[in-house]
């Protein structure tokens, strides 16, 4: 237990049984019945702005959008007709549909290399380094960069003899790519792009795990002589567990579910086609939103069963810091 | 209050000039063309892709002109930059404005749904062209402004500095052409437009030109073999995948770029794109932004001949509607049909007016100075088209199928040019035993 919370469960236990209990003595002045039915609501009035955003911007529509699942609809005509489960037959009669998700092999993978590159980051600037918010600052600023924007300068990036070239040749390194063109390499690139863009928020995920740990377990494991690894091995690490495995967990989905910046980058074009670029072009270029929505509903199942086998292989515990 | 009494004033209106009952907006109420310009009034709205000439006041000039014929009636303009995705949205409303372009990726069945039938396809085809494009059992929905002949907008100093002048005859002259452009010049011969996509859409508009035939895009909805030898599409996209198999385009399509291709077409940089002829203004403009001479860019079209002559096809641009939903349903029309025939802006524009017998602008010039046959082209199966279209998922319309044929033929995807389009026919009739073609 740390001193803060030893501190706070000795208030507890010597706290309660002084104080009255609260049906004990007289109400005090002005608190009658409907005073405190007031205090009852209270919490809900402050729960019922996020509360009606939540249900009207995410159930509501996914509620929608597994209804028109079970239609035909062409997301324009006013009438749709019901059409069972026939658009869940076709997704798996045609396992084509679901080759795209090799495509998320790259990008899972990236989220690896982000992961690492992220927790090195959040290690390193957790320590007393010269610059440490500048660091920051420059390490989180992609992740709030508008997508779309980062598409586009990454567009610029990746164009013969553009930045990426012109930066290689300057450290001595020739030779043609086409970082997109290329249908071996654009899948890289594009997995590139999106690690340069979320290392940031790992970063400071990490980062903020990082500072709960108290600092006196450093400073006994200096006394002790450890060095910086032995410190991030022992103490770090075991210490961030639970934020490691939600970030694994996000990555899995998240690579499932890329959309953005290929889509604004190559369009799917190339071999670059994801999973919800498929879905969006069978909605709106074919209009076929029965069956899109249905993609999308088995992309919802298929995060959430994976979720679910994630928590089940790595059970979720608490961290005792002591 | 005033609101109220402007919509009690045009539901009395649409009731005496339609002799239909109470209230506004029903289905199949005829958008007629007004009797006394005096006797309509109210306020419309007209949605547009046009956002650059509301910013230049063009479209303010005309509405100016107009309330002098028509001035009860007060024009608004509503500009969409991404015009296609928010109107789509939209019409999913009542909300879209009273007089509208219909959206490319509505189908022609959902017309009636969304608009009002503004008379027989008889009575209008007379004087307008295209009408066909919107014919719903006999009731057109929409009119198109202008009409696009396709072809290859191309530099013509780096052709002359290649030592080409006259027009390519065969598909195989007009590579040639190419690879002398390219070993002479140093400009990339061909320029595909491939990352920003809807260019390559433009090659579908060509079905039509090789054999000469404006029916050749209704006989779609009656193959199971589009890209069989010796039809359209294999002509079409044959050539294509012949320049990029030789290297004749860019090196690297997947990051071209459509506004900085005006600038290099402009600068010779580029020698040919294959375009409507919409596209000779913009790149005309380019090339004088650049300094150059704008009378450089030409215009050719696709290099087959059928008995010796060319031929190019001729397809509306966007087609003006008036909202099913309006209560301005009059005042509407007199709009669409002021503004196709009165404002002259076809003319102004350098675009081919859609009224029947208007003179071609001087854009078209080399076209009527070499004979070029122009032919409209017929969409009277387009709803079936479409369907087809649709459920073979190979989208004609769109650009993903060129995209995946560039790969092919640059081998950055497996596959060659027979197989890829074996995959495409077998697609197509599937999707045509399914719908029951």
């Amino acid at each position: 237990m740390t001193a803060v919370q030893k501190t706070r469960a000795a208030a507890q236990a010597d706290g309660r049984p002084s104080a009255p209990p609260p049906e004990a003595g007289a109400p005090p002045p002005g608190a009658g019945p409907g005073r405190r039915r007031g205090a009852a609501v209270t919490p809900w009035l402050f729960l019922a702005a996020p509360l009606a955003l939540l249900v009207m911007f995410t159930y509501l529509p996914v509620a929608d959008m597994i209804g028109y699942s079970f239609t035909d609809w062409d997301g324009i005509s006013p009438t749709r007709s019901s059409v069972g489960a026939d658009n869940y037959a076709e997704l798996v009669t045609r396992p084509a549909r679901f080759e795209v998700f090799l495509v998320s092999g790259f990008y899972l993978a990236a989220s690896v290399v982000q992961i690492a590159v992220a927790l090195y980051f959040a290690t390193v600037l957790s320590f007393d380094t010269r610059f440490r918010s500048l660091f920051k600052g420059l390490l989180f600023f992609p992740y709030l960069i508008n997508g779309v924007a980062v598409g586009f300068v990454f567009l610029y990036f990746f164009q013969p003899d553009g930045t990426l070239d012109t930066l290689l040749r300057l450290a001595g390194v020739e030779g043609n790519h086409l970082w997109l063109g290329d249908p071996d390499l654009a899948n890289t690139s594009l997995a590139g792009v999106s690690v340069w863009r979320f290392t940031g928020l790992n970063m400071v995920l990490f980062l903020g795990a990082i500072q709960s740990i108290p600092p006196h377990l450093y400073e006994a494991a200096q006394l002790d002589g450890a060095n910086r690894w032995q410190q991030f091995r022992h103490i770090i690490a075991p210490g961030i567990k639970p934020v490691i495995s939600l970030s694994f967990v996000l990555a899995v989905s998240g690579s499932l579910a890329v959309f953005e910046i290929p889509y604004i980058m190559t369009g799917g074009a190339n071999g670059t086609e994801t999973f919800v670029i498929q879905t969006v072009k069978l909605a709106f270029q074919f209009d076929k939103v029965g069956l899109a929505s249905a993609s999308a509903v088995v992309l919802l199942v298929l995060i959430l069963l994976i979720t679910w086998v994630q928590r089940r292989l790595i059970p979720e515990e608490r961290v005792e810091l002591s | 209050m005033r609101r109220k009494r402007v919509g009690l004033v045009a539901a009395i209106m649409v009731a005496a000039t339609a002799c239909s009952g109470q209230g506004s907006g029903r289905q199949g109420e005829i958008a007629a063309p007004p009797s006394d310009p005096a006797k309509v009034s109210g306020e419309i709205t007209v949605l547009t892709n046009r956002t650059d000439r509301i910013a230049d006041g063009t479209l303010k000039k005309y509405a100016a002109e107009f309330g002098k014929v028509y001035p009860g009636v007060k024009v608004k303009f509503e500009g969409l930059t991404d015009y296609e995705g928010e109107t789509k949205i939209r019409m999913s409303t009542e909300n879209y404005g009273d007089v509208l372009l219909i959206p490319n990726s509505l189908s022609v069945a959902q017309y009636p749904t969304f608009f009002a039938p503004l008379g027989k396809a008889g009575e209008l085809s007379a004087k307008f062209d295209y009408t066909d494009h919107a014919t719903v059992d006999g009731q057109v929905y929409g009119l198109a402004d202008i009409g696009v002949a396709n072809g290859f907008v191309y530099n013509k100093a780096v052709w002359r500095k290649a030592g080409v002048t006259d027009w390519p005859a065969t598909p195989e002259e007009f590579v040639a052409d190419l690879e002398t452009i390219k070993a002479k010049t140093g400009a990339i011969p061909y320029y595909t437009n491939y990352k920003d996509g809807w260019p390559l859409t433009n090659w579908t508009n060509a079905i039509g030109s090789p054999e000469c035939d404006p029916g050749a895009y209704d006989a779609l909805a009656k193959t199971d073999k589009p890209w069989s030898k010796g039809s359209d599409l294999y002509a079409i996209d044959k050539l294509l995948y012949t320049i990029v198999d030789k290297k004749l385009a860019e090196p690297d399509p997947t990051t071209t770029n459509w506004e900085d291709s005006k600038a290099q077409i402009g600068t010779g940089k580029i020698a040919s794109m294959w375009l409507g002829s919409w596209a000779i203004s913009q790149m005309r403009a380019a090339a004088q932004a650049a300094g150059k001479n704008p009378d450089d860019i030409g215009f050719m079209p696709f290099p087959q001949q059928k008995n010796g002559k060319f031929c190019s096809v001729l397809r509306p641009d966007y087609q003006y509607a008036v909202n099913v939903h309006s209560d301005k349903k009059t005042a509407a029309r007199a709009w669409i049909d002021w503004y196709i025939t009165k404002s002259g802006q076809a003319a102004a524009e350098g675009s081919l007016s859609s009224v029947k017998g208007a003179p071609l602008p001087d854009t078209l010039k080399a076209f009527s100075d070499n004979d070029v046959t122009m032919i409209p082209q017929r969409q009277e199966n387009l709803a079936e088209v479409n369907a087809i279209d649709k459920a073979s998922e190979i989208g004609i319309t769109a650009q993903d199928y060129r995209q995946k044929l560039v790969d092919v033929a640059r081998g950055a995807a497996d596959g060659d040019m027979d197989s890829y389009f074996g995959t495409l026919d077998g697609k197509w009739s599937e999707a045509r035993q399914t719908l029951g073609g």
